[in-house]
């Protein structure tokens, strides 16, 4: 598969060439969501739980069935650790690149080795592509499946970033999405939507905040979110820096 | 915040005290860690069952001690990425222990489950 990794490059030049689906930008409005362009290794045309995946399913099932939990609930409680899943790495990559413009360029050109350099092994065979915010485009990264999501970098998904609404909508209408996460961005700004699969999951470099050419590289880190990799956010305002 | 919302949260904190006398629990300073999604998941149940009432704490710890002790004895280094399906299979364990559900019943759940992800089209949302 060529990988021509710059964010300047067309973004069909980042996925595999069999897909459409990462040429979701503004341009597109349609609603690509033919399955079989999720491009799997082994290709199934159906779905495949592992026994652990199973085995976790059946308990929920049966104690929700028997009244012992609610899904609502159950969503609610594992949001409370979403956000404390694993360390932070994805955190410090950015920071690092805002820091060090070498290794940003390297990560932009190899994320997956770049990423791997600071010694944040992803799962064997995942390959990471890494998507910069611009003053003129603005990133955000979606996914039909659960499984296309980079834990070892970004932690737990977020209950909603696997809610169908969330996916088909932030591919037609990314800017009301973001409104609704109280992102505005200026007017002229392009939005570009990308779907991971299960060989590519994107990360979104975010623009580094106004006024924080004083802070640390663990300080960066810290204005950093999930969301802000995600493309459902921003990074936090450099004052809130308290560290 | 809301109420709701900080109730659930002061009641997971006072969950997360008791967590404390289970052994070994892959952590950092502000609470449990997970590397995989379903982690999160079993970890939710089981807080949620004893918040229910179904076990006490000090039972929960001797269920997951017992299968981390069989799990060894069976060969499992136990360098920590196998924690939490030591903790799967305690959580089944003590369900079917308590009555909530029989082993049968699980077993159907599974076969059930694994059917229904075999018809669904790849990417589609996989319903029973």
């Amino acid at each position: 598969m060529t990988q021509q990794n710059t964010p300047d490059n067309d973004a069909t030049n980042l996925a595999d060439p069999n897909t459409d689906q990462s040429r979701q930008g503004s341009a597109s409005q349609q609603l690509p969501r033919e399955h079989h362009q999720h491009h799997h290794e082994h290709h199934h045309d159906h779905s495949h739980l592992d026994d652990t995946a199973l085995r976790v399913r059946s308990l929920e099932t049966l104690l929700t069935q028997k009244g012992y939990i609610e899904p609502e609930a159950l969503n609610v409680l594992i949001d409370t650790y979403e956000n404390k899943v694993g360390p932070r790495n994805g955190a410090k990559v950015i920071a690092k690149a805002w820091t060090n413009d070498r290794y940003r360029q390297w990560l932009l050109s190899d994320a997956t080795a770049a990423i791997a350099s600071l010694d944040f092994s992803g799962r064997q065979g995942e390959h990471m592509v890494v998507v910069e915010n611009t003053a003129q485009v603005h990133n955000m990264v979606v996914c039909t499946l659960c499984s296309c999501y980079p834990w070892p970098v970004l932690g737990l998904p977020p209950t909603w970033y696997k809610s169908a609404p969330y996916r088909s909508r932030v591919v037609i209408d990314p800017a009301s999405v973001l409104a609704e996460f109280g992102v505005t961005l200026e007017p002229h700004k392009k939005i570009t939507v990308w779907d991971s699969t299960a060989e590519v999951r994107y990360l979104v470099l975010p623009e580094r905040p106004a006024n924080s050419e004083h802070l640390t590289e663990e300080q960066l880190a810290a204005l950093v979110t999930r969301d802000a990799m995600i493309g459902t956010g921003l990074p936090l305002d450099s004052s809130l820096v308290s560290l | 915040m809301d109420d709701n919302n900080s109730n659930s949260l002061n009641a997971s904190a006072s969950q997360l005290e008791a967590l404390a006398e289970v052994a070994s629990i892959p952590r950092d300073d502000n609470g449990p860690v997970f590397s995989q999604p379903w982690q999160a998941e079993a970890f939710a149940m089981t807080l949620t069952l004893h918040a229910k009432g179904l076990f006490e704490w000090s039972e929960w710890a001797q269920c997951l001690a017992e299968e981390i002790k069989r799990a060894q004895s069976g060969g499992d280094p136990d360098l920590g990425d196998t924690y939490y399906h030591h903790w799967l299979a305690a959580l089944e364990a003590i369900v079917v222990a308590k009555g909530v559900a029989s082993e049968s019943q699980l077993k159907q759940q599974y076969v059930a489950w694994d059917e229904a992800a075999k018809r669904t089209p790849h990417g589609a949302p996989i319903q029973l």
